[in-house]
């Protein structure tokens, strides 16, 4: 170790101290291909004095030493060159790209590593691939992008969610993976606050390695890093927009109203019931999607100032963001804006500070989705033949449906409102005790003010509708008792509610590494982490807002005698981790790496009984390239990994482990609401963490120069799932405000293979191409479930119908269960010699298997129920490619997802509801169909959960092309432009799908179990952009 | 190499440091402003509370008003579908199994009853003040009114008395048999009526009477005449009660509380509720879904046409018997009779139609409560009344080892004369079947038809599909079984 640090010590020591002949060195960088290297910086070596290089790739700096110095030169993607001057005043110095990033820098969770090195399973994405997808969430422009993790869009709606899954379902409650920003834990509701734009890189840690993270690790960690400026550069200012428009990607094939009124006088017919249209000629009708749907702005600018000085590098953004919705318009708008500070500093030689401060503040509006009620379910069931709005100009009401409302007159009435401030920072101070040892200390926060507020004008949607706030359509209010025999009004009402939650943590550890005899590289770290949540909030609902008006909506308007009906409610939790960790790592020589992990997790989660936790991990990497007998030319690298180690997850409700008296226990006595007290959740105080084990092998090569291949093939168990299970009645858990005990039960495990194919051209003068492709294979099955528990059952299918999804033993997590059709009875004649009686069956209806093969169908059990489809993909794909030439550059981003299936959850079975096309080829004894039954007002079968309902959701998506092209930079130098870009940008410009649903795209509304039920799903917009960036 | 190891000592060291003050208690945190279920039961407020907590489960008896006449020969399940709702349409047609939602919520919710009640009860010697005895008299009340639930719908039920069970005991439990669960019922009956007074400041609260008219009805539902007759006639010669004179202001909320409530179910409409949660309601659930499907017009509110009574109930009835009318609302005539009935729509479900509804409990204007409507009622569930107690006794004495026809003719002339009807002036078994039918046509669509068949022995002859031997109880709930071990036998012919 001396003799590397002597020489160069020696040589600092002599510029400082002797007398030597300063002068200038200029010279040009430029790259293995002659091409200039703009930008890159050259500094001298030991005092940092530096400067970046012109256009043409030149650079002139005054040395003090022109015999001694050594100059750096360095610039991201390649390998740093270091050239002693000796003399010279010219240098024509040639960077290397450094072999596909193999030894550029990662972040592995305290410390770092190199790809090379690395002997987990990762992907990472650089924040320039997110940037160009130009998406409101970081989270949405990871599908695609990279193998093992699968993210489905919750809702298309701004400001709306979606599910991240690392390596497929692994429990039955948070599947969400542990999110760090710069080491700040981030909850993926929380993502709305992160502007991608300020995203230097993400870090997706797959496998057991992740283990560093304990009891959260258990469904990966996704490592955010922000943008940071770079030593001895001048300020550069980045300024980059894009507005956009954006439309609905599809709309439904609905009856219109003449398809309407001749089915529907046929269903009335068919019931021996007085049909309802005397004529049918009434042409199109109402299409009440053209309606609904609208197109929207979606605009977004960035500002960027980064740069360094010796000591310092600061990044610093502000960025403001709009979008309003295809459904609802400004009704469903998001808005953020954001403010980051990232600065870090020499403040002595040893001691460095990081700083990172990022405020956000984000507003959205939105609407009632996903569900019974939403905007959507009631366009797609408003019926053609009814107009928006009646001759005397108010809104229609439908009136021959239930539940189902006018869709326009929801939107006007609905107004929703959350507004967050966000506060994210971190202060860490890393002090260098000597050159091989570094102690860490730092301190994160997450505070966030979260403003929810609701109004419910006075609406009257039409005679019997659930949703009406008034009494008739004179919006006269109802009345309550409040006490015996006083009654006040029930007007116009707002809710309201504020909430906090904040994040601390204290993290502190030491870094050490040690080379000895120049081949054992041996790398320690150690350290604390402290974590503690919070979170309150209270909040009231207020009636009789003055004039029914949303200018009035604060509870401080209430015109209630009293200020009663204020109800009010509030809560508070905490939580709290308290953890150690120790990680050894051993390298020999460039060849093999070995890595040991053990963290020891204590949680507030769990009693005293079961509050510790201990989670190795050992993993390793042999490079077989770097052996010498290795002769394989076409495959310059090749490595080999393995892993295997236990994480946990601790993602449960508070206080689970002890039984607290927060049921519902509520009676009414003299007329009043009468508080009593109930146990809520029955205690458990053996529950423990949930452990996941996992074994990855994998491979990392590049072959013919340019293509880089990773593999993985990973087994995922996990153990002892934390949750709720159903418990027998007799032990009175299923009062209000009462659940069963949260227990550890059941296996699941995840089995796969994850291939990442990345090629790149060798950087020319004129056109560059790189394109990548990833693919995922997955595997889920539940492998145990609690003793004496057969499945859970999840979600239900239609209005009060039974339930459609389980979590069962031997199937995927929450696949879909119910009857297998096959196909349509055709005559009196074939239902009389079935072998198998259905029972009301009549020609026309569809025709159920027999699975239990008893000779009848039964509709009153779940015998003759089977397994009908799985919402969990077999196979997704991405693939993403870049090219540039000269100026111009095209980059394009496909993803597909294959085998899953979907429920068609949004046809509402009354008979006035609306229905899609696909009825028009119904079943008519003239007209036989053996695929879809008759239509008719009769008691029927047709609509149970069937495979009928069921339907295949694989689709293949263009989530964004874009062509840009960036001015010569020659060109630009007068108006002191550094560069500039134009493009035009489309998301979703095409899906291939046989589905026949608003968007294939669909994750879970409800729970892990809601999977692939379709409500109505607000599908994600078709968005076409035109942008601008410009560095000064 | 020493230097190493120094540079690993002070690791060792530095990372110990943020934690040698106050490691364990960091993660020793108590939740905020709850209390522990195992440190209560303190001060008298505490036994209150807990007390209000174990009437909470009553108002789960919605369920009643179907499940005691759907599949009675009185009403079909209606709804928007045959789906909706399917184990109601199950049992309308017998034949449910033991796969059925609404039978499940049955045996759940009066467990969790129980066990609020066994909780109070465990921890009844913990601190003695005055009026204790009054708060474990109604917790007594209240778990046998829970127990006599299941054991008229399951028969045979694990019983759990004055303890909670833990999660690993319940597959030790058996079914116990349902003497032994009625001497239980009859035990904390007679024990609460001891305690209890006639009448009760607290509205809601029940009273000596109705602990001793349920207790009169579990001997009725055991056959025991002499008791059941003895015990009603206390109620009858010392309570409170009387008819009162309208029929048809039986159900209404403004006349809530009258002398001929014996023991009411409460209900508010002051607070909202969702249909995920039924149990969680302050508001009578039934009534909403039994209102008029889309309905829009005078009197009535609109609802989800669930539970409608059939032609046979409404051809029961005498035409001059101002019952008829008051029990089944024939929608069409009652629309006719309006002055603009042009005007006037409403919907017929596609889970059947029979064009009437049930008129006791059906939402009228003026009794709405907060959204949803259709959930939130706050019109009271009358459990028994003062005419059930009369009909209860009149049956008891004449079914008695020692008959008293005469007295029993008395306590029927007050039910007959209150609507104007001739007196029923047969004796023996016709007698027997009068007051039966007296029954049917004074409790209709209040939730006891059936099991009146079933108790009376008339199920088979009334029920079309009713199996004798099978349904005279509903299936325990298999998913009840397998919870519980797999050790129950399902009951007979299931």
């Amino acid at each position: 170790m001396l003799k590397r640090i002597l020489p160069s010590a020696v040589l600092l020591s002599f510029s400082i101290f002797t007398l030597a002949q300063s002068g200038t060195v200029s010279g040009t960088v430029k790259d293995t291909a002659g091409q200039a290297v703009i930008g890159a910086a050259v500094v001298v070596k030991g005092i940092n004095n530096g400067r970046i290089t012109n256009e043409k790739g030149g650079f002139s700096l005054s040395v003090a030493d022109l015999k001694n110095t050594i100059l750096v030169a360095s610039y991201s993607g390649y390998s740093d060159q270091e050239i002693k001057v000796n003399g010279r005043t010219t240098l024509s110095i040639v960077l290397r790209e450094n072999s596909q990033g193999l030894n550029e820098v990662m972040v592995v969770g305290y410390g770092t590593s190199t790809k090379k090195e690395f002997t987990g399973a990762n992907s990472k994405v650089i924040g320039e691939d997110l940037e160009k997808l130009n998406i409101p969430r970081f989270d949405q422009a990871l599908q695609g992008a990279v193998a093992g993790v699968n993210i489905s869009t919750n809702s298309g709606s701004p400001g709306g969610s979606a599910s991240i899954r690392i390596r497929g379902l692994s429990t039955f409650g948070d599947n969400d993976p542990l999110i760090l920003v710069d080491g700040v834990v981030f909850d993926s509701e929380g993502l709305n606050s992160l502007n991608p734009n300020d995203i230097a890189s993400v870090n997706v840690l797959k496998d057991a390695t992740a283990g560093i993270y304990g009891v959260r690790a258990a469904n990966g960690v996704i490592l955010i890093e922000t943008k940071k400026g770079r030593r001895n550069t001048k300020p550069t200012i980045s300024l980059s927009s894009y507005v956009g428009t954006q439309s609905t990607s599809k709309k439904l094939d609905l009856l219109n109203a003449t398809e309407y009124a001749v089915l529907k006088n046929e269903m009335f017919a068919n019931g021996g019931d007085a049909t309802p249209f005397n004529n049918t000629n009434l042409g199109e009708g109402t299409n009440w999607q053209d309606e609904v749907f609208q197109s929207a702005m979606m605009q977004s600018h960035n500002v960027t100032i980064s740069g360094g000085s010796e000591k310092t590098t600061y990044s610093i953004g502000g960025s403001h963001f709009v979008q309003d919705g295809i459904v609802g318009g400004e009704k469903a708008n998001f808005t953020r804006i954001n403010a980051r500070v990232n600065l870090s500093t020499e403040m002595s030689k040893r001691l460095k500070l990081n700083s990172v401060f990022l405020y956000t503040k984000e507003g959205r509006k939105s609407l009632p989705e996903n569900g019974i009620g939403s905007v959507l379910y009631n366009t797609i069931n408003a019926f053609p033949t009814e107009s928006i709005r009646t001759p005397d100009g108010n809104y229609s009401y439908l009136e021959e449906v239930s539940d189902i409302i006018n869709p326009i007159a929801q939107m006007e009435n609905t107004h929703n409102m959350t507004n967050v401030n966000k506060f994210v920072g971190k202060e860490e101070i890393a002090y260098e005790i000597t050159e091989n040892l570094t102690f860490t200390n730092r301190l994160s926060y997450n505070f966030a003010l979260v403003d929810g507020k609701s109004f419910s004008p006075l609406v009257w949607f039409g005679p019997g509708k659930a949703q009406n706030s008034a009494i008739n359509a004179e919006l006269d209010p109802s009345t309550v008792e409040i006490a015996p025999g006083t009654l006040i009004d029930r007007g116009a009402s707002v809710w309201e509610q504020r909430a906090t939650y904040s994040d601390l943590n204290y993290e502190s550890y030491v870094n050490h590494k040690i080379t000895i005899k120049d081949i054992h590289r041996i790398k320690t770290t150690a350290g604390v982490s402290i974590f503690s949540r919070n979170g309150q909030a209270v909040g009231g609902t207020a009636y009789n807002i003055p004039n029914n008006s949303i200018d009035f909506a604060d509870i401080s308007a209430n015109l209630a005698p009293g200020g009663y009906l204020n109800n009010t409610s509030s809560f508070q939790f905490q939580e709290r981790l308290l953890s150690t960790f120790i990680r050894g790592e051993y390298g020999y020589g460039s060849k093999y790496n070995g890595s040991f992990i053990l963290r020891r997790d204590g949680s507030s989660k769990f009693g005293p009984n079961n509050r510790y936790g201990i989670f190795p991990t050992v993993s390793g990497s042999w490079v077989i390239s770097e052996e010498d007998y290795y002769d394989i030319d076409r495959v310059k690298f090749l490595k080999l990994r393995m892993s295997y180690g236990i994480s946990g997850n601790d993602q449960i409700a508070n206080f689970a482990y002890r039984g607290l008296l927060n049921g519902e226990g509520v009676y009414v006595f003299d007329d009043v609401i009468t508080q009593g007290v109930a146990i809520g959740r029955a205690s458990n105080p053996d529950l423990k963490w949930e452990t996941t084990r996992q074994f990855n092998i994998g491979t990392d090569f590049k072959f013919l120069h340019r293509f880089d291949v990773t593999m993985n093939y990973f087994i995922k168990n996990t153990r002892d799932l934390l949750f709720q299970p159903e418990v027998s009645a007799v032990l009175g858990t299923y009062g209000p405000g009462s659940y069963p005990p949260i227990i550890n039960a059941g296996d699941v495990s995840n089995k796969g293979f994850e291939v990442e194919i990345g090629y790149s051209t060798k950087r020319r003068k004129t056109w560059n191409l790189s394109t990548g492709i990833n693919a995922t294979f997955i595997k889920n099955e539940v492998i145990e479930t609690p003793e004496g528990v057969d499945f859970l059952p999840g979600a239900a299918f239609g209005v009060g119908g039974a339930i459609a999804t389980r979590f069962e033993k031997g199937y995927a997590i929450g696949y879909f269960i119910g009857y297998e059709t096959d196909g349509v009875f055709q005559s009196q004649e074939e239902i009389d010699n079935s072998p198998v009686v259905q029972e009301g069956a009549e020609p026309g209806d569809l025709k159920y298997k027999d699975i239990n093969g008893d000779g009848k169908i039964s509709f009153s059990d779940d015998t003759d129920k089977k397994q009908i489809g799985s919402p969990i993909p077999k196979v997704t794909l991405g693939y993403n490619i870049k090219a540039n030439y000269k100026g111009l550059d095209l980059s394009g981003n496909l993803f597909a997802s294959l085998g899953q299936k979907i429920v068609r959850n949004y046809e509402r079975q009354q008979p006035y509801a609306n229905q899609l096309t696909y009825n028009i080829d119904r079943w008519t004894a003239s007209t036989p169909s053996d695929e879809y039954h008759r239509l008719t007002t009769d008691l029927n079968r047709n609509t149970v959960f069937s495979d009928f309902f069921v339907e295949n959701g694989s689709f293949l998506r263009l989530r964004n092309i874009q062509l840009g092209y960036t001015f010569n930079p020659l060109l630009l130098k007068k108006a002191k432009i550094k560069s500039a870009r134009l493009y035009v940008s489309a998301n979703n410009l095409l899906t291939i799908t046989k589905y026949q649903g608003f968007d294939p795209d669909i994750g879970s509304s409800g729970g892990t179990l809601a999977s692939g039920i379709d409500y109505g799903f607000y599908p994600q917009a078709r968005t076409i952009m035109t942008g601008l960036s410009i560095k000064f | 190499m020493r230097k190493t190891i120094k540079q690993l000592t002070a690791i060792a060291l530095l990372s110990t440091i943020p934690c040698v003050y106050g490691c364990k208690e960091f993660l020793d945190i108590d939740p905020l402003y709850t209390q522990d279920s195992e440190n209560f039961f303190l001060t008298p407020v505490d036994y209150d509370r807990a007390l209000t907590g174990a009437y909470d489960l009553l108002q789960g008896s919605f369920i009643n008003l179907w499940l005691g006449e759907i599949p009675s020969d009185n009403a079909i399940a209606g709804g928007e579908s045959v789906n909706d709702s399917e184990g109601l349409h199950e049992i309308e047609n017998m034949s449910h199994d033991a796969v059925n939602n609404e039978l499940r919520n049955v045996f759940r919710w009066n467990y969790s009853g129980i066990t609020r009640v066994n909780y109070l009860l465990e921890n009844k010697d913990n601190i003695d003040f005055e009026g204790k005895d009054n708060i474990v008299a109604e917790a007594n009340f209240l778990r046998a009114y829970y127990y006599f639930q299941l054991v008229k719908y399951f028969g045979d039920v694990p019983l759990v008395v004055d303890k909670r069970l833990g999660a690993d005991e319940v597959t030790e439990v058996e079914r116990t048999p349902k003497a032994e669960v009625y001497a239980q019922i009859e035990s904390d009956l007679t024990a609460a009526a001891n305690v209890l007074d006639w009448t009760s400041t607290t509205k809601g609260r029940v009273t000596k009477g109705g602990a001793l008219a349920l207790l009169g009805k579990v001997y009725l539902y055991q056959e025991k005449f002499d008791l059941a007759a003895s015990t009603l006639d206390k109620v009858i010669n010392e309570g409170p009660y009387g008819l009162i004179d309208d029929y048809n202001d039986l159900f209404s909320v403004v006349n809530e509380g009258h002398s001929e409530v014996v023991f009411d179910i409460q209900f508010s409409g002051a607070e909202g509720g969702g249909y995920d949660c039924f149990i969680c309601l302050e508001g009578n659930a039934a009534v909403g879904f039994q209102g008029i499907r889309q309905y829009n017009g005078p009197v009535y509110g609109d609802g989800n046409s669930y539970n409608l009574p059939t032609q046979d109930l409404y051809d029961a009835f005498d035409a001059t018997d101002v019952r008829r009318d008051a029990t089944v609302l024939d929608i069409d005539a009652f629309i006719a009779k309006q002055t603009n009935p042009g005007d006037i729509v409403y919907a017929e479900g596609g889970g059947g139609h029979t064009g009437y509804y049930n008129n006791k409990y059906i939402k009228r204007q003026g009794e709405i409560g907060l959204p949803d409507n259709d959930l939130t009622s706050p019109v009271n569930l009358v459990v028994v009344r003062y005419a059930d107690v009369l009909l209860m006794a009149a049956e008891a004495h004449v079914r008695s080892t020692t008959p008293n026809e005469g007295l029993a003719k008395t306590y029927l002339k007050e039910v007959t004369d209150r609507v104007n009807m001739p007196e029923i002036t047969s004796g023996g078994t016709q007698l027997v079947e009068d007051i039966w039918n007296e029954r049917r046509l004074e409790l209709s669509m209040e939730g006891h038809r059936f099991f009146d068949l079933v108790r009376t022995g008339q199920a088979a002859t009334e029920i079309t599909g009713f199996v004798t031997g099978k349904h005279e109880f509903f299936p325990i709930p298999q998913v009840e079984i397998d919870l519980a071990g797999g050790n129950w036998t399902q009951n007979p012919n299931y």
